[in-house]
C-alpha cells in the first residue's frame, strides 16, 4: 500500500495557475486483473504520461486484482483497467488502457507543459 | 441437486383448476409462498433468471427474500451486489420485512456489496472491460461459498459507461460466466416502454423471465407476478397477485386439494336452534360454505355472530373477518342482541381482523385472509360482508371461488354475509356468488298492517333436505327468535 508521502500537497493542488503544477503531488493507483494485453498496453501508457508530465511528483501502484480481488470493492472497481487518482483530490477515475492521453490528462488534471511534449491537437 | 417432481394446482382465468404434474430440471426453491407452486418448485437451479418490473414493484425486496429464505431455509448462501442501495439502506429495507440481513453478514453467510457508480468521477481514455465486476463478483461468491446471487440492477451500469457494445457483450459473457459458476442468479431489471426490459437485457437471460407489475385499478393498487418464460419447465401462466408486508412476501394462488376435498357429512350448529332445526341434519353441513343475504338491517350480521358465538361456545377456533365494521362495534352491537363475543376473544377462540375493503384489492384481502389461516388455523370463519367489495364482477367471483376452494380445503365452515337488493332484483353478481355456495339464507323484511317484518327463508342447502317456508322472525335481547311462518295475509302467523 501506498505511504502518506505528501499530505501537505493537496492543500495546494487545486489552485489554478502555473504555481499549482510544480506543488501538487499525484498519488495513483491502477487495477488491472492479470497480464492482459490491456493492462500491458495502460501500464506502458500510464508510465509514459507520468514521465512526461509528472517526472519526480508522482507515485503509481498497480494492483493486480488476479491477486488480490478483496482491493476490488475498496475502490469501487468495476471495469478495468481503472485509474485512480488519490491526490490530489478529489478522487477521479480514469477507465480504459489509457491509449487516448489527452483524455487521462483531463481525467487527472494535468495541464500540459507549454514548450513541447504534448499530443494531441 | 436431482430432478424433483412437483405437482401443481393452478386456476385458469375462468376459475377452472388444472393439475399439472412432471419432470422437471432442478430447481432452486425461492421459499417465498406461492412463487414455487406456479413455478413448480422455484428458479432453475445454477441458472440466471431476469426479474423485471416497474419502480415500486418490489424487485429489490423479491432478491432479498430469495437470498434470505435461502439461508434460512435451504442453507444456501448469497451474494448481493447492490448497484442502486447503499448496504444501509438495504439492510434497513430488509429489516422492515423482519430480515436480519446484518446478521446473516456477521455469519459469513451473506455478503452484499455496493456497487457505485458516479458517472462524473470516471473518465474513458481507451479500451476497458468490466473485469472488475466479475472479480469482485467471484471474490464475493468465494467469502461466502455461495449458491445464490442477486444483481439489483445491472442496468444501472448503462448510466456509468457510455460505450454501450462493450456493456452489451459483457454482459453476455458475465451470465454465461453464472452459468459456469452454478450459481442460481437473479438479475433484476427495470421495465421498459413496450419491452420486457428498458436495455433489452432480456436478450441474454433465455432460463427464466418474471414480470412484476404494480398495477392501480379503480384507485387500488394490486402487486402481480407472472412467469413469461421459464425454458425446460411448466409453470403457471397467468397474472398472480402478490403481497408485501411485514410477514414478508406471499403470491397467490396457493394451491389447493382442488375439487377433490373429502366433503363431511357432520353438521355444525348454526348458533340457533330454532334455525338449526330448519335443516334436515340439524345445522351447516362442517366444512361447507353459507352465504346470508338480505337487506340493509335484515340481521345479517347478527346471524353470523350468532355462528360464531356457538362456535367458540363450543371450543372450536374461529375468525371474524370484517370489512364494515370495527371490532368494537360489532361486539357493541351484538352484545344488544345477547350475544357475547368479547369473553371468546379474551379467551382467544375468537379473532377480529378488521381492514377497509378499499385498503387493498380484493385479491389482496384474501392473501391476507389466508395467511391469517395459516397462523390462527381456525375451524370457522365469517366474512362480513362480501357485497363491500367493489370491483369488475369476474375479479370478485374468481377470486371468491379461490377463498371458497381455499375454506373448504381446509375443512372450514365459512359464512359469507352478502348486502343485497331486493330479492327480485338479484343481480349477476350475487347469482355467480351465490353458485359458489352450499347453503344460502335469504333474510328478507316484509311490509304489511304499517309494520315491517323480518322473514328468512332457505333457498338452498346442498346435499340436505330443508324447510321450504318462509319464517318470520325477531332480533331479541336474547338473540334471533323464529316466531312462525310469515304468511302474506297481515299480520298473519301459524302456530
Amino acid at each position: 500500500m501506498t505511504t502518506e508521502s505528501s499530505t501537505s500537497a493537496a492543500a495546494t493542488s487545486r489552485e489554478p495557475g502555473e504555481a499549482a503544477a510544480g506543488a501538487s503531488f499525484y498519488n495513483l493507483r491502477l487495477y488491472v486483473a492479470g497480464q492482459t494485453p490491456k493492462s500491458q498496453t495502460a501500464i506502458k501508457n500510464l508510465q509514459r504520461i507520468c514521465e512526461e508530465h509528472l517526472a519526480g511528483r508522482y507515485r503509481v501502484e498497480v494492483i493486480d486484482l488476479r491477486v488480490t480481488p478483496q482491493l476490488a470493492a475498496g475502490d469501487q472497481i468495476v471495469a478495468l483497467p481503472t485509474l485512480v487518482r488519490h491526490l490530489p483530490p478529489p478522487l477521479t477515475r480514469i477507465i480504459g488502457d489509457l491509449s487516448n492521453t489527452d483524455k487521462v490528462l483531463v481525467g487527472l488534471d494535468i495541464r500540459p507543459v507549454i514548450d513541447g511534449a504534448v499530443d494531441g491537437p | 441437486m436431482p430432478a424433483i417432481r412437483y405437482t401443481l394446482n393452478l386456476y385458469t382465468d375462468s376459475g377452472h383448476m388444472v393439475t399439472a404434474t412432471r419432470r422437471g430440471i432442478p430447481k432452486a426453491a425461492t421459499g417465498i409462498v406461492g412463487l414455487d407452486d406456479i413455478t413448480l418448485g422455484g428458479l432453475p437451479a445454477g441458472r440466471p433468471t431476469l426479474l423485471c418490473g416497474g419502480p415500486g414493484c418490489g424487485k429489490t425486496m423479491f432478491g432479498l427474500t430469495f437470498l434470505v429464505n435461502g439461508i434460512r431455509m435451504f442453507g444456501e448462501h448469497g451474494v448481493f451486489l447492490s448497484f442502486e442501495e447503499r448496504t444501509a439502506e438495504l439492510a434497513a429495507n430488509a429489516n422492515s420485512l423482519g430480515y436480519e440481513v446484518n446478521s446473516h453478514i456477521a455469519a459469513q453467510q451473506l455478503v452484499v456489496d455496493h456497487v457505485r457508480i458516479e458517472r462524473a468521477e470516471i473518465e474513458e481514455s481507451g479500451e476497458y472491460d468490466l473485469e472488475g465486476l466479475f472479480v469482485r463478483l467471484a471474490h464475493a461468491i468465494d467469502t461466502v461459498n455461495a449458491k445464490r446471487v442477486v444483481l439489483d440492477t445491472l442496468e444501472a451500469l448503462f448510466s456509468g459507461f457510455s460505450d454501450t457494445t462493450v456493456l452489451r457483450s459483457e454482459f453476455r459473457r458475465l451470465f454465461a460466466w453464472l452459468k459456469d459458476m452454478g450459481v442460481t442468479a437473479l438479475i433484476t431489471a427495470e421495465r421498459g416502454a413496450g419491452d420486457l426490459t428498458r436495455f433489452g437485457i432480456e436478450e441474454y437471460v433465455s432460463d427464466c423471465v418474471i414480470l412484476l407489475d404494480h398495477r392501480v385499478d379503480v384507485e387500488i393498487t394490486t402487486r402481480r407476478i407472472r412467469i413469461v418464460k421459464y425454458r425446460g419447465s411448466a409453470h403457471g401462466t397467468n397474472e398472480y397477485p402478490f403481497l408485501i408486508d411485514t410477514d414478508g412476501i406471499s403470491v397467490l394462488p396457493i394451491t389447493s386439494a382442488s375439487l377433490a376435498h373429502n366433503p363431511s357429512s357432520e353438521s355444525v350448529s348454526t348458533g340457533n336452534s330454532d334455525l338449526d332445526a330448519m335443516f334436515g341434519l340439524g345445522g351447516y353441513y362442517r366444512g361447507s360454505s353459507v352465504l346470508v343475504s338480505g337487506l340493509a338491517g335484515a340481521g345479517k350480521s347478527t346471524l353470523a355472530a350468532m355462528f360464531a358465538e356457538s362456535a367458540c361456545a363450543r371450543g372450536e377456533k374461529c375468525i371474524y373477518f370484517a370489512f364494515e365494521e370495527s371490532p368494537a362495534q360489532i361486539m357493541r352491537n351484538m352484545r344488544s342482541v345477547g350475544i357475547d363475543l368479547e369473553k371468546y376473544v379474551a379467551s382467544g377462540f375468537l379473532l377480529f381482523e378488521a381492514a377497509r375493503p378499499s385498503f387493498y384489492g380484493f385479491e389482496m384481502h384474501l392473501a391476507r385472509m389466508n395467511r391469517d389461516l395459516d397462523t390462527f388455523r381456525p375451524l370457522h370463519v365469517v366474512v362480513d360482508p362480501i357485497s363491500a367489495f367493489r370491483g369488475p364482477s369476474q375479479v370478485i367471483h374468481s377470486a371468491l371461488m379461490r377463498w371458497v376452494d381455499i375454506c373448504k380445503s381446509s375443512g372450514i365452515t365459512a359464512v359469507f354475509t352478502s348486502l343485497t337488493s331486493t330479492f327480485e332484483e338479484m343481480d349477476a353478481n350475487e347469482r355467480d356468488v351465490s353458485s359458489l355456495m352450499d347453503c344460502w339464507i335469504v333474510l328478507n323484511m316484509v311490509e304489511a298492517s304499517g309494520q315491517r317484518n323480518r322473514t328468512l327463508s332457505i333457498l338452498k342447502a346442498r346435499g340436505m333436505s330443508h324447510s321450504n317456508r318462509v319464517h318470520e322472525f325477531a332480533l331479541t335481547d336474547h338473540g334471533l327468535n323464529l316466531t312462525g311462518t310469515w304468511r302474506a295475509v297481515a299480520g298473519g302467523r301459524d302456530s
